[in-house]
């Protein structure tokens, strides 16, 4: 590697994070710590029914018997769950009606993220629902949703108003014993989106979440909950971001996703969590369990992902294929620079016949991080005629980092087509000469390169995302994205 | 002879048995060997048998071999038929020289301990105790600190006899070397052996190595075997394993790799109750090659796990891993292949390959194949299938005449022939080439004899296709 790439490699680790803000908000927290009367105190603060509270407090008992996670290829501090504030809220003075009502510090910060809610609501007609240390602050364009029938709420508006539903779907895709951290984000999750289109509706616009951790010594537990009723469409964006801190911050939310027959989601993220400075101090801890379920047959679901943010990641997009002829897909981009960590992937459980699922990660290191790819491809006895592709590609920029391919493929029907390839290689010197020869410089050589690694998975987010999500590469790789 | 009480555990007896006759297991050792074994004996009744809490060992069920008693001998039993009677290769124009493992003990016709006119020294592990002290003791210390799995600290515990060769510098065999491990026996026997390879500078190897079992009686193998490739030395190695269905074998291969040295090394299962191949290559020096293969054919309540791992230590290595197996019944296969590329193995190219084919939906598949990279100037890539028979090759080759049968073994042949083909030595892949197509027949199946030992005329097996007709 000659001199010029090694500076400009450096000039890629030296990229910050522009996200690092506090806002300064009056806030409403709970003591710290967690035991069965922090999970009383939040249940009562949200006036939630009975059962949500047995719910917690059974999703609390199972926690305690069980213990984290080691697996991954991750190295991190052990976190002290009781050194954690359970519950952060912006100070709610009354009901929210208008976006006008609220607190114009915080829409000060959303404008600063480039989420203008305001904004947002004429141009682009996304609805929003913004989502600030796990409280929904505001969610856009309701009324317009309402009309078709579709529900686009907070968690805890859905708690209230559509009881039965919650009651219905929520634990029915990830119990709430399933994992370790889903079992702590069931007994303790503040708030968090819920969406539900009906029978036939396709949701004309783009449902989008954002996601802000701004105290400080607290978690993140936020609930997403989609349901889509049959032969409907529904497509969800996802963001966040968090201020810079030296303490690592946890954020453990759990994603369910249920798709009914004939009915499509698109879930699109793009996580931007704070990862830590150089010296991979602080940075946010994403442990996150996310999973759709198929239930019905030609469902769909399609997860696209990039992960440029937290200095740990521990997340793995799951699909269940139950349906017969349903359709998994996951598409991802993560990028890990500094001292970032991430294991990250995704699992297909084929059960129904003629199931389908297809797995594009990409993976690109830089810096002293590490980056794996972990995915199960699953397919049972009765999975007739099941049908599964994956490419997990990894990109190495620099001689401090690693990648790694962890794909696990079980397969036990005869029928079963299964196809992985995986590559691992840095940005070939023929193509930077190919570039360089054509007057191209270094910098904006890797920069095309790179984007054009990505492209494969930044072309199934939607337009506004796959916008925000480019401009994020090339703050991740600082100095060489044009 | 060791009768063990049948109340214990297996790991409870095997404690018992090391605890009342370490002297005898430990009479030819040195003193390093012995603290080696006191050592991995401990490590062992800390670690146990691998259960599937290990990641490595999550697919492999060791429940039902360690539900069966066995006996393991702690002095060679004396034989009562001539040593020539039992051994017998007769693989038309292969010659070898052959070295057996008989029921776990070193028998050869010329005698414990053999200098070849070439130079190449070939002995029991015991004798080289004696002459090649510092070799062994070398080894006992290698596996001692290792930590992955309790079946290796219980083979250094236990393990006395063994084949040892030793290649001196610039010397290349003129000749295969064929070590054939044979089981025969009315009593469940227990067997761990040691075999140690050293090959010296730029010296040149063939090495054939087949399990076998001559009865259906039941045995658990756990084997290791070292193989030490010094600079620029070149090593083709085989290994064979057709045994029968109530056996184990666990066989734990570990080559060490200096500067320049080319490693090939080929497994083919033809046939056993359950096998696992633990493959480690070590790339210590620069410029190293290891062509790593595999081919399994497994049916009824068979299982085979085939584990390798490959560590690139030093810059420009290649390694190349291709694994392909037909699995059949109710049988598993399990593979797991690790490609780790260290942090100063720069300019590495690694490829890895593992292909498939279900014929039933009572099979199963695990594979993983995985890579962990910290280099950056690398090219890693790995593959995996499965699949079924090509429905549209299966039509093309019915449509010109051919029946389903013939069309379906000549396609699962086809697949198997890409790894056969990788045989360079011409007897052994025809031989090869011929058991594959009577496995895929099924004629194989109950087989009572040792790949390398069919007492039967050679008899070429052709499918019945009109060649004119394609």
């Amino acid at each position: 590697m000659d001199n010029e790439e090694n500076s400009l490699l450096d000039h890629i680790t030296q990229g910050e994070y522009k996200y690092g803000f506090v806002t300064d908000i009056e806030m409403e927290t709970a003591p710290k710590g967690l035991n069965e009367d922090i999970i009383r105190f939040i249940s009562s603060k949200k006036k939630e029914p009975e059962f949500l509270l047995e719910m917690r407090l059974t999703a609390y008992r199972e926690w305690l018997k069980m213990s984290e996670p080691r697996w991954a290829h991750l190295r991190y501090k052990p976190v002290d769950y009781q050194d954690i504030h359970y519950y952060a809220a912006p100070k709610k003075k009354q009901e929210l009606q208008r976006l006008d009502e609220v607190d114009p510090e915080l829409l000060q910060t959303f404008e600063k993220l480039g989420i203008s809610l305001e904004e947002q609501k004429r141009l682009t007609g996304v609805a929003v629902d913004a989502v600030f240390d796990s409280v929904s602050v505001k969610t856009t364009f309701s009324e317009t949703l309402e009309k078709l029938g579709i529900i686009f709420c907070s968690f805890s508006e859905a708690v209230q108003k559509h009881p039965d539903l919650v009651r219905e779907y929520m634990g029915s895709v990830v119990p709430s014993n399933d994992n370790f951290f889903a079992a702590l984000n069931t007994a303790v999750f503040s708030d968090g989106s819920f969406c539900y289109i009906p029978r036939g509706v396709r949701c004309p616009i783009e449902l989008s979440t954002y996601f802000r951790i701004n105290a400080a010594r607290t978690g993140q537990f936020e609930r997403t909950l989609i349901i889509a009723d049959e032969g409907s469409y529904v497509s969800y964006m996802e963001g966040c971001t968090a201020p810079m801190r030296d303490e690592n911050q946890l954020h453990a939310a759990v994603v369910e996703i249920i798709a009914l027959k004939d009915a499509e989601v698109k879930y699109s993220t793009v996580q931007n969590w704070y990862p830590g400075d150089k010296e991979g101090r602080g940075g946010i801890y994403n442990f996150v369990t996310k999973r759709g379920m198929c239930r019905g047959s030609h469902s769909r679901i399609s997860w696209t992902q990039v992960e440029t943010g937290s200095a740990v990641t521990w997340k793995y997009p799951s699909v269940i294929l139950l349906g017969d002829h349903s359709v998994g897909e996951f598409y991802s981009v993560a990028v890990t620079n500094h001292h970032q960590q991430a294991d990250t992937g995704t699992k297909m459980i084929h059960i129904g016949s003629h199931t389908k699922s297809t797995i594009i990660s990409k993976g690109i290191s830089a810096g002293r991080s590490n980056n794996s790819y972990r995915g199960l491809v699953k397919i049972i006895k009765r999975a007739q005629n099941a049908r599964n592709f994956s490419q997990c590609d990894s990109l190495l920029l620099g001689d401090q980092c690693g990648a790694h391919t962890f794909p696990y493929i079980n397969v036990e029907n005869k029928s079963a087509i299964v196809e992985h390839e995986a590559t691992t290689s840095k940005i070939s010197d023929d193509q930077l000469f190919y570039c360089q020869q054509r007057g191209i410089s270094t910098e904006n050589a890797i920069g095309l390169i790179v984007n054009g690694y990505a492209k494969e998975v930044l072309r199934h987010l939607p337009m506004e995302f796959a916008v925000e999500a480019q401009k994020l590469l090339s703050i991740s790789l600082e100095g060489s994205v044009g | 002879m060791e009768q063990i009480v049948k109340t214990m555990s297996l790991k409870e007896q095997l404690s018992d048995q090391f605890q009342r006759h370490r002297d005898i297991i430990g009479r030819n050792d040195t003193p390093l060997i012995a603290q080696a074994r006191e050592q991995a004996f401990h490590r062992f009744m800390e670690q146990g048998f691998p259960s599937d809490h290990l990641e490595r060992w999550r697919n492999t069920d060791l429940k039902r071999t360690l539900s069966l008693d066995y006996d393991q001998d702690i002095v060679a039993p004396a034989l009562n038929t001539e040593v020539s009677n039992l051994l017998r290769c007769n693989i038309p124009h292969f010659d070898t020289f052959l070295v057996s493992l008989y029921n776990g003990w070193y028998i050869s016709e010329n005698g414990s301990w053999i200098t070849r006119p070439d130079g190449i020294v070939i002995g029991s592990l015991a004798q080289a105790i004696k002459h090649f002290s510092t070799l062994v003791e070398e080894s006992f210390a290698r596996i001692g600190q290792a930590t992955r799995n309790g079946l290796e600290a219980l083979n250094n515990a236990f393990a006395q006899d063994g084949i040892f060769i030793y290649v001196p510098d610039h010397v290349s065999a003129d000749q295969t070397i064929q070590i054939v491990s044979m089981v025969d026996h009315d009593r469940n026997l227990l067997l761990q052996n040691r075999n140690l390879i050293i090959m010296g500078k730029n010296s040149r190897l063939k090495l054939v190595h087949c399990d076998d079992s001559l009865n259906q009686q039941p045995s658990f193998t756990n084997t290791i075997t070292e193989i030490l490739l010094g600079e620029g030395a070149v090593i083709d190695h085989y290994k064979l394993q057709n045994i029968n269905d109530n056996s184990s074998v666990i066989s734990t291969t570990l080559f060490h790799q200096e500067a320049n040295s080319q490693l090939s090394t080929h497994v083919t299962v033809l046939n056993g109750g359950l096998i696992r191949n633990d493959i480690y290559v070590d790339m210590e020096g620069e410029n190293c090659t290891s062509d790593i293969c595999g081919l399994y054919l497994v049916d009824k309540n068979q299982h085979v796990d085939n584990q390798v791992q490959v560590n690139h230590l030093k810059p420009y290595g290649t390694s190349n891993q291709l694994f392909k197996g037909i699995i059949d019944d109710h049988a598993r296969a399990v593979f797991n292949g690790h490609v780790h590329v260290h942090r100063n193995a720069q300019k590495t190219n690694a490829y890895q390959s593992n292909k498939n084919i279900l014929l039933t939906d009572k099979a199963t598949v695990n594979t993983k194949p995985f890579l962990e990279i910290y280099a950056d100037d690398v090219k890693c890539s790995h593959g995996a299938t499965v699949g079924q028979l090509d429905q549209e090759a299966l039509f093309y080759i019915r449509s010109r005449g051919i029946s389903y049968d013939n069309a379906r073994l000549l396609l699962m042949y086809a697949f198997a022939a890409e790894v056969i083909n990788k045989i360079t030595i011409e007897p052994l892949r025809l031989r090869m080439d011929d058991l594959v197509k009577k496995r895929l027949r099924g004629e194989l199946s109950i087989c009572d004899q040792c790949v390398l030992h069919c007492r039967t005329k050679e008899n070429t097996v052709s499918f019945d296709i009109d060649m004119s007709k394609i």
